[in-house]
């Protein structure tokens, strides 16, 4: 079987689950912005596919019918930011910081949506024969 | 899902800071109260923040920011002669309330900046979301 539509959709989906782990994190980052001793958090995007390439879990399978899962591990490890400026309280979130990793987090998902619209209508077509 | 849970981290942002600039409008409004002693004398208020953990989530990461408590400044209330006060003492003292406006000021442009930032995390996520739910449309 030369095409596994799990597989060529793989990656994508867990582009978009790093995506969603990081911007959750930076939206709580955003909303702790002025509580006292609040340090900010963040993760590794690169080396977080990285690791997701190599180690992807397999589950178990202990029946012959069961659908082999190629899913790697949705989530990366949380990393606390070493901050530039420290502030007097002890809160470590940089606003600048915050707001243009939110941006690239967005630009990367949208680049991923746009990636993954594009395989699907080609999948399409290839279905449909151009009809 | 995980953007959805942007949305709440977002909104208890924004509840927290209307909170702030609550106390920041009443501590405004009070600046120039009098009172006849030092203990009914008005003291500016402040809001306590608090991250909120989320005890269900495995690496017990947070979800939002929440106001602790409102706590009373104890700061001394300043102390005026005023004989024509209708609230001066038997020698002629009344105490005005201890809100620095200077102070309040800052506070509510922080508070305001700070619940723009979580309306354009919130408009962000939800731009994500919409476009996620015409994939292959």
């Amino acid at each position: 079987m030369p095409l596994d539509v799990n597989k060529s959709l793989d990656s994508h989906a867990r582009v978009l689950g790093l995506a969603n782990q990081r911007l959750q994190l930076l939206a709580d980052n955003v909303a702790n912005a002025d509580t006292p001793n609040y340090k900010a958090k963040d993760i590794d995007f690169l080396s977080a596919m990285q690791t997701a390439d190599r180690q992807s879990v397999q589950m178990q399978a202990t029946n012959a019918q069961h659908i082999a899962s190629t899913a790697g591990p949705n989530r990366a490890e949380t990393l606390y930011r070493v901050p530039d400026q420290p502030s007097l309280d002890g809160n470590t979130v940089d606003a600048q910081k915050e707001s243009s990793a939110i941006a690239e987090t967005a630009v990367r998902y949208q680049a991923t949506l746009t990636f993954l619209n594009q395989r699907i209508t080609g999948l399409r077509m290839a279905i449909t024969g151009g009809r | 899902m995980g953007l959805f849970n942007v949305f709440d981290i977002a909104g208890s942002s924004m509840s927290a800071q209307s909170l702030r600039l609550n106390t920041t409008a009443s501590n405004l409004a009070n600046a120039g109260t009098a009172a006849g002693s030092a203990e009914e004398a008005y003291r500016s208020r402040q809001p306590v923040f608090q991250t909120v953990l989320n005890e269900l989530s495995p690496d017990a990461e947070s979800a939002g920011v929440r106001v602790k408590s409102v706590v009373e400044s104890n700061a001394p209330p300043t102390k005026v002669h005023q004989p024509g006060h209708p609230q001066a003492d038997a020698d002629g003292f009344v105490w005005m309330s201890n809100v620095n406006p200077v102070d309040e000021m800052v506070n509510m442009i922080s508070a305001s900046r700070s619940y723009q930032n979580s309306v354009e995390v919130l408009n962000t996520s939800k731009d994500l979301l919409l476009r996620t739910l015409s994939i292959g449309q």
